[in-house]
Formats: structure tokens, sequence, C-alpha cells
């Protein structure tokens, strides 16, 4: 009786409130998009039971989905959302390794302090750490006082409003997800490994290529994983650090939903975004997986 | 002993200055006499005292508290639940599908959470407000603290529990008894992360809020949208400093007792 009920509580709950409502959006994007408001047609009626179910079936279509094929402004959001993905990405992973790297290398009594020097941005709200780069990149910002100070440029630069600052926005933002998993990974590899790569005649650098960066590459994939994930879908980066020119399906969803009030279309949008997600999602999950078992 | 390179050194500075520039740059120019927030004028705290005379973030901030607090501490029960489930309950029908729906909202876009759930309360006529975001962040947020649990649940020793269940507890005096104890830190930890990721959301909370309800997040985010603005600064930095505070205790905390429990053990060692 007690292990039902204690199982009961999270699984309906769950149920409740993630799975149907996910399962309403599905519907919704096979409704018509005529109606602007609920209940969107077809309806179920389960009174007329399986033929009702049937009837109901039948009138689903994916028009939504045809028409976002039609229309180029959303595959062309999907393809600049997965590109803006991917290459704040790298970026991320060439400023993260660095950072992984050296803290995999300080002194022991160091490591806890610059561990946590790395969590605590993560603890900070999202919002504010995606504000403070408009003070620094906008025309009249803090960068270019700098830089029009020192005298390396005469004009000033336009950097807010441009997928550079969405790139700048997200590499700052996720950089912890980077730098963690890849320092958790360096941080177990063993220095005789190097110094036996050393006295087979390796330079420090082949050994790095030879023998770090392979040993680290669970934390690699995984840093990077992380990083991708959330980048994809993401609306708050875009929409403030973003221009008219920045493309991303989080932002285009945002906009289709509540200025356009297209339900139908919004849906179609979120089941798509969601059917591209699975690929690096389940990538992901056999990377972890991998992981453990090597550990055994 | 790790040779300490002038390469790792420039690293951490270059990498620690991009982490905690932007912020720090947030927090002094908060100090700024000038509304022009890019041109220094001179020390003031005068912006702070307009955020507290600023009735709509005051009213923004207490839906904000309330939620976070309601929400995080139903997140725990539900998400400790859970992961007793996913580690202890054994085998039962459907569970592959209660710990995808524990995973998948993990790494759900904000915006697909956020809108079903919208069209869920919309289905079923539940007016948006405060209890909407309660709901909504009840959900998201005891998927995060299951995950905490259960990886704390998995390293410890089942024989406590059993050891306890054969002296005659009953299985809810078992949990209450043993297990709690031993997962605290990991229960506390996860109320702290539904806490923030609560106080923090903005995506599902514009979602799930109606004209009823704003939270703080949904007012900055209108208002940064026209700029950057003093107030803002301000209320940045009071943000940022309790963060700062909260997570520098939480982890003296969980040093001490780590070291605690370390001389206890040497101590029971020695008395062996």
């Amino acid at each position: 009786m007690g292990r039902r009920l204690l199982i009961a509580v999270p699984y309906l709950w769950l149920l409740a409130l993630f799975l149907i409502p996910f399962l309403i959006v599905l519907k919704i994007s096979l409704s018509d998009p005529e109606l602007a408001i609920p209940p969107y047609t077809p309806t179920l009626d389960w009174r007329e039971g399986w033929a009702g179910f049937t009837e109901f079936l039948s009138q689903l279509d994916f028009e939504n989905f045809v028409f976002l094929t039609e229309d180029d402004l959303y595959w062309k959001a999907y393809l600049s959302s997965l590109q803006i993905a991917a290459l704040s990405t790298l970026l991320a992973l060439l400023v993260g390794y660095p950072i992984a790297y050296a803290m995999a290398r300080a002194a022991p009594e160091w490591r806890p302090t610059l561990l946590m020097l790395v969590i605590l941005p993560f603890w900070t709200s999202f919002l504010i750490r995606v504000y403070s780069w408009i003070g620094i990149l906008s025309t009249e910002g803090y960068l270019n006082q700098f830089l029009l100070g020192i005298g390396v440029i005469s004009e000033p630069l336009t950097i807010l409003n441009t997928n550079v600052a969405v790139y700048i926005g997200i590499v700052y933002t996720y950089l912890p997800f980077m730098i963690l998993p890849i320092y958790a990974a360096l941080e177990k590899l063993d220095d005789s490994l190097l110094e036996a790569a050393e006295d087979l005649g390796c330079s420090r650098l082949s050994a790095f290529w030879l023998v770090t960066v392979p040993l680290s590459k669970a934390g690699i994939i995984a840093g990077c994983f992380l990083v991708f994930i959330p980048a994809l879908g993401e609306f708050v980066i875009p929409s403030l650090l973003g221009g008219s020119e920045t493309l991303m399906i989080g932002k285009v969803l945002w906009e289709e939903f509540f200025s356009n009030r297209d339900w139908p279309v919004a849906s179609a949008v979120a089941v798509v975004l969601l059917l591209i997600l699975i690929v690096p999602i389940v990538l992901f999950q056999r990377n972890e997986q991998r992981q453990r078992e090597a550990e055994g | 002993m790790r040779r300490f390179s002038w390469f790792n050194t420039t690293a951490l500075t270059l990498g620690f200055a991009f982490l905690y520039l932007p912020m720090i740059i947030l927090i002094v120019y908060s100090f700024n006499e000038s509304r022009l927030v890019t041109v220094w004028a001179g020390f003031s705290t005068k912006w702070y005292g307009e955020l507290l005379q600023n009735e709509l973030f005051l009213d923004a901030a207490w839906v904000t508290l309330q939620v976070a607090v309601v929400s995080s501490t139903f997140a725990t029960v539900l998400g400790t639940m859970a992961a007793y489930v996913l580690v202890r309950a054994g085998r039962f029908s459907g569970r592959t599908l209660f710990s995808g729906m524990i995973y998948a909202p993990l790494v759900m876009p904000e915006v697909i959470t956020g809108l079903s759930l919208l069209l869920l309360f919309i289905g079923i006529g539940l007016d948006r407000g405060v209890l909407t975001i309660i709901l909504a962040h009840t959900t998201f947020s005891m998927c995060y603290v299951s995950v905490v649990v259960s990886s704390r649940l998995v390293a410890f020793d089942r024989s406590l529990e059993e050891a306890a269940l054969d002296l005659g507890c009953t299985p809810w005096e078992a949990f209450r008894l043993v297990t709690l104890p031993i997962i605290a830190p990991a229960v506390i930890s996860g109320w702290l992360l539904a806490f923030t990721l609560s106080l923090d959301d903005l995506v599902i909370a514009s979602f799930t809020a109606g004209p009823a309800a704003t939270t703080l997040p949904i007012r900055i985010f209108s208002s940064v949208r026209l700029g950057v603005s003093p107030e803002i600064n301000a209320l940045s930095t009071i943000m940022i400093g309790i963060v700062t505070v909260g997570v520098i205790t939480a982890s003296l905390i969980s040093k001490n007792a780590a070291l605690r429990q370390r001389a206890e053990e040497q101590a029971a060692e020695r008395a062996a």
C-alpha cells in the first residue's frame, strides 16, 4: 500500500503536468489553424467510443508542418539555430578547455576554490548575466570606450544586436557546463602517462595531443552536448543580445505564440524542435553510459 | 610536483576575468550617480533607494519569493519520492516511462515546457496566476531534485536500511530515522537548486503567468529590453550579493559537516 502510494504520487504528477501537456502540444500541432481560440478542431468526443476516435484521427493533418516547410522563415531559423549553437559550442570548448586544464594542474589545495569560482556564476541569475553584456557591448558601452581610449579603434564597433553578441552571450553563460566535465576528466589523468610519453621522446605539445586530449575525450563530448543542447532552444540570449538578423527557433516560437497568436504553428515549431533535439540527446546519453561502463 | 607554468596562470587569469568582469562592472556601476549608465559621475546609493520605492519591482519580488519557496518545497518532496522510487522501488510496470519523464524535462527547451503547460492550463480552464507558476516550477524542479537525491541514494549502503527493518522499524520509520539523515545534504542542495531555478526562471513563468501575477524575471526582462538602467543594476547587485553569501555559507557548512564526519569516523576507529 505504502509503496504503491509512493510510486503513484510523483508518477501521476509527471503524467498530468509533463506528458499530457506534451500530448496536447502534439495534438494542437496537427489541428486546424483557422480557429484562434480553443477548442481546436477536431475535438475528441469520448462518448462515441472507438468510432469517435477514428473520426478524430482522420481529421488531424500535417497542414502546419507543411506550412513550416513552405515558409522559408522556419527552416532558415532551424538552420541558423543549429549553426549558432554549433559555433558557440566550439568557441566554448576553445575558451573552456584551457581553463579546465589549468584548474586540473593547479595545486590540490587550490582546486576546491577554483571549482567554486566556476560554479558560482551558475547560481547567479541567468538573466542578469546576459543583461550584464548589454552595457559592455553597446555602441557607447564599456568595451568601445576602452578600445577607443587606448586607440585601437577610431570608430565604435557595432557588436550589440548582432550574432557576435549572441555567440559571446552563449559562451559566457554556458561556459561552466563546458569547464566542469572536462575538469572532471583531466583531474583523473595520471601524470605518469605524460612523463612516460615524454621519456619516449614526445615533445610536450605532442604528448598533450596524443595523451591528454584523447583521455579527456569523454569530458569534451559531455561538455559540448551540455552547451549545444540548451543553446539550440535558447530564447533569452538572442532576444536581449541579438538583432533582427538573429534567427533562432526559440525566439520564433515565442513570437509565433505571443505576437502572432498562432498556436497550432507554434506547437508545430515546438514538435520539430524536439525532433531535432532527440539526436544530440540520444548521443549524449550514449556517451554518458559508455563513460559509466568504462568506470565499471 | 606539477609545474604551474605561465600558460596555466594566463588561462586562469583570463578565464576568471571573462567570467567575473561583467558582473563586477555591473556592481560598480550600480553605485553610479548618473542615470547615464556608461558614464561614471561619482558614488551614490540613490538607485537602491529608488528601487525600494518602486512598487512594481517590490510586488514582483514578493510574488517570486512566494513561488520559489512553495514550488521548491513541493519539488523537494516530490523529487525525493521520485528518487526513492527510481533507486529503491525495484521493478514496476511503467518504470521506463517514469524514468523517462524524470530525465526529459532536464533537456527539454524551456519554450516547449512553457508552451505545453500553458496549453494544459487553458485546456482545463485554470486561471493563470501564482498557482499555475507554482505548478510549472514544481514540475521541472522536481526532476532536478530527483537527480541530485538519487545520486546520493545510489552511493549509500543499503544494509543500514535493512538493519533498521530487521530491528522492527516500519518502512516509514526506517526512511525517517536512517535514510533521511544520510541523504539530508542532497535533499538540502536539491531544495536550494529548485529555489534558484524558480527565482531565475523567465521563459516558463512568462508562459504560465497571467496578468494577475508577474515575477521578478518577467519584470526585469521587460525593462531590460528598453536598455540598461541603473535601477536594474542595483537590483542585480542585490541578487548577486544574496547568491554569493548563500553559496559560500552552504559550502562552508558542508565542509564543516565533512570535517566533523571524518573526525567522528577517526574517533570510532580509535575506539574500535
